[in-house]
């Protein structure tokens, strides 16, 4: 048996990035999701519209925030605040009675806005002096239904599972088999091997999401309210950059089981920072920053906005854009990974006499 | 056009892996270089075809389309069938449809794979795969023809059959290179690079290689080693003397391949 214990152990230490793992990776966890899993909310961004707006936004207190006050505005503009993401909660006044809006697709900040307006009015009461009565009126998800908010923000999850996962295995694979030397003598681009590569996974990937928006609406009954186009575009970036991470997280492993890891690094911070489940404005600020690298983040935003609240593509330009800039930044670094393996006598060599034929090369060192 | 290597120096980290080697293939003939495990010959072949960036020296090579390799792996797909690794393959260098066929048909034949162009790549045989990696290398009829150990554990009848491949290749004009352990091959090539821990111990035909080993070989019989430039060959031995005497009770031999190759190994022991 000692025999069998020593070899484990001499392996171990061969491969340092799982005895790294091992120890470093638990500790990093739980610091990061002891600070991000947080279902308090302190901070309810609200918008306050009509002629008593002012009045109104002066008795605000936290957790509201006012972040807008618009006398002139009505219930339309405050609607169109909370489609667009920008409040969570909308105080319309104007009327015998003040109108208060939620944006349903935010459980946690709409649960405590509920709690927070019935303290206020209970003490309100107990002053004896008169107030407007509260009309409280939840939309997008009157009922509060999590697997409505859920259903939007699984799809990206299993995503990131079938993109990142799967893509990354694809290529080690290539490298443990011999076939990446192989490609790298074939007069491929590495462009055209990532895309040849991801290609095939995008489609997959793309029947996958499809598949799964479907079965939630039959299955949970999640509304589908938004443009079809605009929450395709969205999926596409997504799925871009999650295909890109596979493909990057490749050219740094040398084995399968180095990419499960990596892949798995990459895979469990987006379960539980990207606002899947605890909301983004929860976490402590030494960790929310990470949710803001993470594409799934902006594309529950973008899922969630179109699908349940028809948010227009005009106001998805900042996830979108994000996911956009996400997408080049790391399909271009798997690119430069890629072609590292793919061509290393290209890297620093230098063609002494340009083949007048482009027949042949000589390479100097 | 000949293509080859140049005086080339290759080091990974603190370790030189080739030293100031030149290997030359020209069209219509084939190289061998030959060289024990850790010799360099795998180094040698990756600077040829790219994969390796030489430190030192230059590297001629066609143009990625112009060259077939086949890598110690074989490097063919085990989840595809022996059909759609050709495709792939023709895919990849672009062959026109028309061409595409008759030579993979050509190809098929040749190898003796026709029968099992339906059968996954890992489910082949040893020799079978090679033949197929050699196909696949060939299937573009590439200008240089680069092979790694392709007959390194396949059985003498597939051995047989993979040279044959690789002969005729070379007739149709192709500049091939062979790395390969098995002495006895490198009698078969044009020219030979004896390759030993990253240096050219000796180059040139295998007659001019014949030609130049130093001293005198001679054949011992008897259980005793008869000295300490000897080797077993059979049930006897193998002498060298490097000064011309033979100790008492060896004959005189004419050097074969076999002998020039070990020959040239005690002299670069002897050298170092």
């Amino acid at each position: 048996m000692w025999a069998m214990v020593a070899k484990e152990f001499r392996q171990l230490r061969r491969d340092r990035r799982t005895v790294a793992m091992m120890i470093v990776l638990p500790v990093v966890l739980l610091v990061v999701f002891g600070y991000a899993a947080n279902f308090d909310v302190h901070d309810i961004p609200t918008v306050v519209v009509g002629p008593g707006a002012r009045q109104a936004a002066a008795s605000l207190r936290p957790p509201f925030r006012s972040i807008e006050v618009d006398p002139r505005g009505g219930e339309a503009t405050a609607r169109s605040k909370l489609q667009d993401g920008q409040a969570v909660v909308a105080v319309v006044t104007g009327g015998t009675d003040v109108d208060v809006l939620m944006d349903g697709t935010q459980l946690f900040s709409v649960e405590t806005a509920e709690g927070a307006l019935a303290k206020l009015s209970a003490s309100t009461r107990a002053t004896g002096r008169p107030a407007p009565r509260v009309r409280q009126q939840i939309l997008y998800n009157p009922k509060l239904t999590t697997s409505w908010v859920m259903v939007p923000g699984l799809a990206g999850l299993i995503l990131v599972f079938v993109g990142t996962l799967i893509t990354s295995l694809g290529v080690v694979r290539e490298r443990q088999t011999g076939t990446l030397e192989q490609l790298a003598v074939m007069p491929l681009r590495a462009r055209d091997v990532i895309a040849g590569k991801i290609a095939p996974y995008l489609m997959v990937a793309a029947v996958d999401l499809t598949a799964i928006v479907l079965i939630g609406m039959g299955l949970f009954g999640v509304p589908f309210t938004g443009n079809v186009a605009t929450f395709a575009l969205g999926a596409a970036l997504f799925l871009l950059v999650t295909l890109g991470m596979g493909v990057l997280i490749s050219t740094v492993s040398q084995n399968q089981g180095q990419a499960i890891q990596l892949a798995f690094m990459i895979m469990l911070p987006q379960v539980l920072l990207s606002g899947l489940i605890f909301p983004v404005s929860s976490m402590a600020p030494g960790v929310r920053w990470i949710s803001y690298v993470l594409p799934l983040t902006y594309f529950i935003q973008v899922s969630r906005g179109v699908m349940l609240k028809a948010t227009p593509i005009s106001a998805l330009g900042q996830p979108l854009g994000l996911l956009a800039l996400l997408a080049v930044v790391v399909l271009g670094l798997a690119i430069a990974a890629f072609r590292r393996d793919l061509a290393p006598s290209g890297r620093r060599g230098r063609r002494d006499a340009e083949p007048r034929d482009r027949g042949s090369e000589t390479v100097a060192a | 056009m000949t293509w080859g290597l140049e005086n080339v120096r290759v080091g990974f980290g603190r370790r030189i892996a080739l030293d100031g080697v030149t290997v030359s293939a020209g069209p219509a003939s084939v190289t061998v270089v030959v060289g024990g495990d850790g010799a360099g010959k795998s180094t040698c072949l990756k600077t040829l075809v790219g994969l390796v960036r030489p430190q030192a020296g230059s590297v001629r090579r066609p143009a990625k389309e112009r060259i077939g390799y086949v890598p110690a792996t074989a490097g063919l797909y085990a989840d595809l069938t022996v059909q759609q690794n050709l495709d792939f393959s023709a895919g990849a260098y672009r062959l026109p449809a028309g061409q595409r066929e008759q030579r993979e048909q050509q190809l098929l034949e040749r190898t003796g794979l026709a029968g099992v162009r339906r059968r996954l790549g890992g489910q082949l045989s040893g020799g079978m795969q090679r033949k197929l990696a050699v196909a696949l290398a060939l299937l573009h009829s590439p200008d240089l023809l680069v092979l790694d150990e392709p007959t390194t554990g396949v059985d003498p009848v597939s051995r047989a059959e993979l040279w044959r491949l690789i002969s005729a290749a070379a007739a149709q004009g192709t500049a091939v290179v062979v790395a390969t352990t098995y002495v006895n091959e490198a009698a078969r090539a044009a020219s030979v690079v004896l390759l030993d821990a990253g240096r050219v111990l000796a180059s040139g035909s295998p007659d001019a290689i014949l030609r130049g080993v130093p001293g005198v070989v001679g054949t011992a019989a008897g259980a005793g080693r008869p000295g300490p430039l000897s080797w077993r060959r059979g049930t006897g031995w193998r002498v060298w003397a490097p000064d011309g005497e033979l100790p008492a009770g060896a004959e005189r031999a004419g050097p074969d391949f076999d002998d020039a190759v070990v020959v040239a190994e005690l002299a670069a022991q002897a050298g170092r």
